[in-house]
This record gives C-alpha cells, structure tokens and sequence, in this order.
C-alpha cells in the first residue's frame, strides 16, 4: 500500500534519514569512547590526537578485576616465568598482583557490580509492581480525591533528590539502614514509585474495562482477571517501565555515593573510585564503566520489541 | 429455564437517577430488546442485571431468586459487549474456552465444547488465529461463542452488532435470531437502533430518560405507541405528528391540521370517542403510509402541494403542505413527479393516532 510520494516528500524522506544517522553517531560517540578507551594500552588512553587504530589489550580488565601494587624492584625473573599470562602484563606494566598465600586477590568490582545487580533488580520489581497495582486502583475505581492523591504522589519527584541526601543519610544512620542493600532498595523504590505509578497509570488506561468485565462476568474474581487478562494485556507498558526504573536505579550516583560506602556499595560510586592516586588509570575505569553498560544494554535491547510496540493492537471496536 | 424479574430498580450516579421505578418481568427464552436513545438507561439496566453494576434500590430476580447482591461471576450469566472484548493476547481458541476455565471441566471436555459452540457458529476455522486477524463479524461470533459456550442462565448483549457496518450487521442480525431460535436462551438486549429491535424482539422494552415508556410486542409498539416519545421513535420514517382540531362537520368529524381551510373527513364516532379532547391539547399522529395521496380529486380528498420529495428506491417520501404543517406520506417510487406538483390527499382514519398534547399519553382512539 505504497502511497503516491512527490519528489519533495522524497528529498525529505532522505533529510531525516540523515538526521537520524547523525543522531545516532552522536549518541554512540561516549559509548565507543568508554568501549575503546578499555581496551586500549595505558598509555594512548592519554594520547593527543586520540589513538584512532590501536593493538587491543586486556590489561585494564585484568587490572579492574585484581588488587596490584606497584612494584618496588624488578621481580625475580623465575616468578615472572612461572606466572600466567595475564600475571605477566599486569608485571609489564611495572606493578604486581597482590596475593594472599597462592590466591589472587580479587578487586572490589565484582563485589560492587553484584550490589549493582541485587539494588537495581529487586527495587525495579518492587516499583514496577507496587506501581502497576497502584495505577490499576487509580484506573479502575473510584476514589475520593483521585486527581490529588496523583499529584501528590508526583509531587515527590519535584525537589531534586540531593536536597534531601543529607536527612536522609542522618535518619538512615539513626535506623541503621546506612550502608545496607535494603536502605538502597527502600530508597529507589521510593524513588522510582511515583514514576512507575503515573506511567502504568496512562498504559491501564488504555486497557479497556470491558475486558475485565467479560471475565466477571464469566465467572472470574477481579483478582484473576487482573492476573489472566490486565497483566498480560499491560505487559508492554510494565516491560517499559521496568526499563526506566531500572536504568534510574542502575545509574543512581548520589544516594550511593552518601549512603554506602562498603558492604552495600554499587558500582556507579565505586569506579571513579579506582582512579588512584598518581596518573589517572582511565584505561581501568573505562574497562569498569563499558561492562556497567553491558546489563542496561542487555535487558533493553531484551524489552526493545515490548518498548516499541507502544499500544497493543487489541480486538477492540473504539 | 430462565425467568428475569425487575422490580422497583431504581439507580443514581450521583445526584442524577438514571433508572426511574423500573419493573419488567421476562419470561422463559424471551427475547428482549431494550430499545431508547444513548443515555436512556438501557445500558445501565442490563449492566445491573449482569452484576457490573449495584443498584440503588430494587430487587433483580433469577428465577425467584434475589440476585442484586451477588457478584457477576456468580449470577451464571453471559454477557457480549459491543466492543467484543475478545483477548488479544489468546487465539479464537483460548478465547471462547476462557469462561470453562472458571470452572472445574477438565480440559477434555473444554475442547468439546468449544469445538461445539464454534461448529454452530461457523468460526471453526479461526480457533488457532488471534482476534486482531478477524474481521468484525468473526470477531462477534467469537465474542458470542464465548458467551454460549458456558450454556448460560441467560444471555445479556450490549449493542453487540452496533460497531460493523451496516451490511455486516444485517447478517449478523439474521444470524442471531437463527441462534436463538436453535438455541434459545433468555436474552436481553439493548440497541438503538429500532430496526435491530423490530427484527429481533419477543418484546421491546422502549425507554427513555430512566422510565420505560411501553413495553409490547414489535407490532404492538409499532401499531399502538403508548405515547408521542414511542410513535416517533418506532418507524421509519418517522410518524407524523401534527396538532388537530376536531369538529363535527354535517354528520361527521372534521379533523384539521396546521390551521388549513378544510379538514380531513373522519367518521362520527371519533367524536365521541375523543371525549372531550376535541378542542385544543390534541395531536395527530400518523405514519406516512396512513397518507393517501392521489393526482385526480376524489371525495374526501383535499388539494395540496408537494414540497419536497425523496426517493428510497421502493417508495418516496413525499412532503405535502396542508396549511401550515408538513404532512409526510410514503407513495410509489416516482408517483409524485416533482416539487411544486398539485395531488390529492387524505388520511386514513384506522391508521390515525390520537395522543394528549399535553401528556404525550395516547388517547387510545382506534377507528
């Protein structure tokens, strides 16, 4: 069904394709700049003009995985000859791996990454589901002072967060939540909440009522309804929201940075933490920062089907 | 066997009562149609009865029993929605089979039945698809297959063939009524459109503004209007409605319309049996097919001018000017030649109508 095209509409057609590519370079240049940068030696990563064509390393993922310390004289050539290969490079580049007896010792990073993981996962499914059944009561009943309880319930994404870092970090320390998966997830639950409420709020919306009232009707609860028929006709408006929710929790800085500083420490405070001190390893931190892209890229690119469908086509006359 | 008992309904949104006093008693695979203008109440009526929505005041009787405080999934009633409500993310299949999977059949015996229920309605074919590839037809006979397939207590259709086109509807309106006469089930059904209920119906429940305004047969409500909002809103075109005055005129009743010189010539008795109404608060209503006209005068026939005149392929709708009303009379295709032409007409006196102007109520005058 090709529509009739004038040759304007074509030249168009060509403008905004070429728009659209040069967005995309655009949008890619940080991503290829982080992805080249970790695996590039120590020393281009610093270059000027920056190293366009290079031998690629594995260095700064060895780096970013062990505990080194710089090397005070040269090691004895035996150890050097007896080490595995990645041993050796960390040795070339004039620094050794920490050992505690015969096992190498792991940086923090995957440590970190995993803290990364279990926040950002658990808090996503919680705001996701807290919201989704938040906004099918919005959408389906009644409620005295609808329109203000959703605007209070927006009202809390309208300071910035940081505002309120410093009590929170007080009261947390005061409970015992500070440095602790739990106070994380509470924390970007609550910050995710409202979002997740309003976004599934327009998706349920869009699912029309009449499909829960043929379940009634047809010998259903209300609560197996929403499971049979809301939830899976909703289901690209909640993989959306998770993709949201959790790229915020994945990516949050601040509240990581103030609330955690050990055992419950994500990955987005702990790499630029890496930088050492002396000359900036950005070859290492770029190595951390590339695999913290990895998840995000991953379960969207999972979801992308699901983000793009937008509306589901649904057998209904409208 | 099912019987539906209103009784007393009464229903607010708000402050605003939407359902007045309603009482209606159905009967054992009756075939209702509940008939009136958006926002008359018939679709909360039936929503009610279905049990997705309370009401105010009143009882709802299946079969003796008060449901009123039942849930609609326990009330054993099938329900088929104007927008079908079919599941896009099930096949014709899953959908036609969703309400046996309330229950405890085993899955044997599901496959059966909805096998069944798609031989009669012809959608065997469709099991495997997904809603969203069938056309609008198909996708009512899913939608009406999954309403059969429980063998229901009663079925409840809301404009349920008021989305496809008019073709399409006049098929599918024929296919119901096959269905229900080789089904037969208690239905209730509501529609605006006059022609579905005329087609369909045992009964028509015609309501407007939260009242029932006459509940008959489809020749019934179409030969006796209980009052003006009924006369004009059963038939097509519409009934003609003029005010009258009566007179005896040498021996017989003189009833003139729109202030004109004479009068059409009625028998005598429609005197007395107006009683009384004969001067002022009284209107004359007749269908374009109780308007006689003919080109040569005759007795009893008045000269008058066509006006305006549309043809419908069978017949035309001719506009007639008497005095200062417009009287609507139905001829044959191409009898009244065009606007401006002089013929003869009458009115029929057994296809008068008589109503109080005041009321609306007929005054039940028949000749």
């Amino acid at each position: 069904m090709a529509a009739v095209r004038t040759s304007s509409e074509v030249a168009f057609n060509r403008i905004a394709i070429a728009a659209v590519l040069i967005a995309t370079l655009i949008f890619l240049a940080p991503i290829y700049w982080i992805a080249s940068t970790a695996f590039k030696p120590k020393e281009l990563a610093v270059s000027v003009p920056p190293t366009v064509l290079f031998q690629p390393e594995v260095t700064p993922f060895i780096r970013l995985f062990t505990k080194r310390v710089q090397m005070q004289k040269p090691v004895d050539p035996q150890v050097y000859e007896a080490a595995p290969w990645w041993e050796k490079r960390i040795y070339d580049g004039g620094e050794r791996v920490l050992k505690v007896g015969k096992d190498v010792q792991l940086s923090q990073y995957p440590d970190r990454f995993m803290n990364s993981l279990i926040v950002a996962v658990i808090s996503t499914v919680l705001a996701v589901g807290m919201g989704t059944f938040t906004a099918y009561g919005f959408s389906r009943f009644k409620i005295a002072g609808e329109a203000d309880l959703l605007f209070f319930i927006l009202s809390t994404r309208m300071l910035p967060p940081v505002v309120v870092a410093i009590p929170m970090f007080l009261m947390y320390r005061m409970v015992g939540l500070n440095d602790s998966h739990i106070g994380l997830i509470i924390l970007y639950v609550a910050f995710n909440l409202s979002f997740s409420v309003w976004l599934m709020k327009g998706f349920m919306d869009e699912i029309p009522k009449e499909y829960e009232e043929a379940a009634l009707v047809d010998g259903y609860t209300r609560m197996q309804a929403f499971f049979k028929i809301v939830l899976p006709e909703a289901a690209t408006g909640i993989a959306a929201t998770a993709v949201f929710c959790f790229i915020t929790a994945w990516n949050e800085y601040a509240f990581a940075l103030i609330m955690t500083n050990r055992r419950a420490q994500t990955a987005p405070p702990f790499i630029p933490s890496q930088i050492g001190s002396g000359l900036p390893d950005w070859t290492t931190i770029a190595a951390g920062t590339f695999l913290f892209l990895l998840p995000v890229a991953i379960f969207t690119f999972l979801l992308r089907n699901h983000l793009l469908r937008g509306v589901t086509f649904g057998a209904i006359r409208k | 066997m099912t019987q539906i008992e209103l009784r007393g309904i009464e229903k607010f949104f708000g402050a605003v009562q939407v359902i007045h006093n309603l009482n209606l008693a159905i009967a054992d695979n009756e075939f209702i149609v509940l008939l009136g203008q958006s926002g008359c109440g018939k679709t909360t009526t039936l929503r009610a009865v279905a049990g997705l929505e309370t009401i105010d005041k009143g009882d709802i009787l299946i079969d003796g029993k008060p449901v009123q405080h039942l849930k609609a999934a326990d009330r054993d009633i099938a329900m088929v929605f104007q927008s079908f409500s079919l599941y896009p993310h099930m096949t014709v299949f899953e959908n036609v089979a969703f309400p046996l999977r309330a229950t405890r059949m085993s899955s044997g015996e599901v496959d059966k039945s909805v096998r069944e229920v798609a031989r009669v309605l012809r959608i065997t074919d469709l099991l495997d698809k997904r809603p969203s590839a069938l056309s609008g037809g198909d996708m009512q006979r899913v939608a009406i297959g999954r309403a059969l397939v429980r063998r229901p207590k009663a079925m409840l259709m809301d404009e349920p063939i008021g989305a496809l086109d008019a073709k399409l509807r006049e098929e599918m309106r024929a296919e119901i009524k096959r269905l229900h006469v080789k089904q037969g089930s208690t239905t209730i059904y509501v529609t605006h459109d006059q022609i579905e209920a005329m087609s369909l119906a045992d009964r028509i429940v015609i309501m407007h503004e939260g009242f029932i305004q006459q509940v008959g047969t489809p020749d019934e409500v179409y030969s006796h209007p209980a009052n003006l909002f009924v006369a004009q809103f059963v038939g097509s075109p519409v009934m003609n409605i003029a005010e009258a005055r009566v007179a005896d005129q040498a021996g017989a009743a003189s009833v003139t319309v729109g202030e004109a010189p004479a009068g059409f010539e009625f028998p005598r008795q429609l005197l007395s049996k107006l009683n009384g109404h004969s001067n002022g608060g009284l209107t004359l209503g007749i269908r374009p097919e109780g308007v006689l006209v003919r080109h040569d005068a005759a007795p009893g026939y008045m000269p008058v001018e066509a006006s305006i005149i549309e043809p419908l392929g069978s017949f035309d709708i001719v506009d007639l000017k008497v005095g200062s009303a417009m009287l609507r009379a139905r001829t044959k295709a191409g009898y009244v030649s065009g606007p401006g032409e002089r013929v003869h007409v009458r009115i029929d006196p057994e296809q008068a109508h008589f109503f109080d102007t005041a009321s609306g109520k007929s005054l039940g005058v028949r000749l």
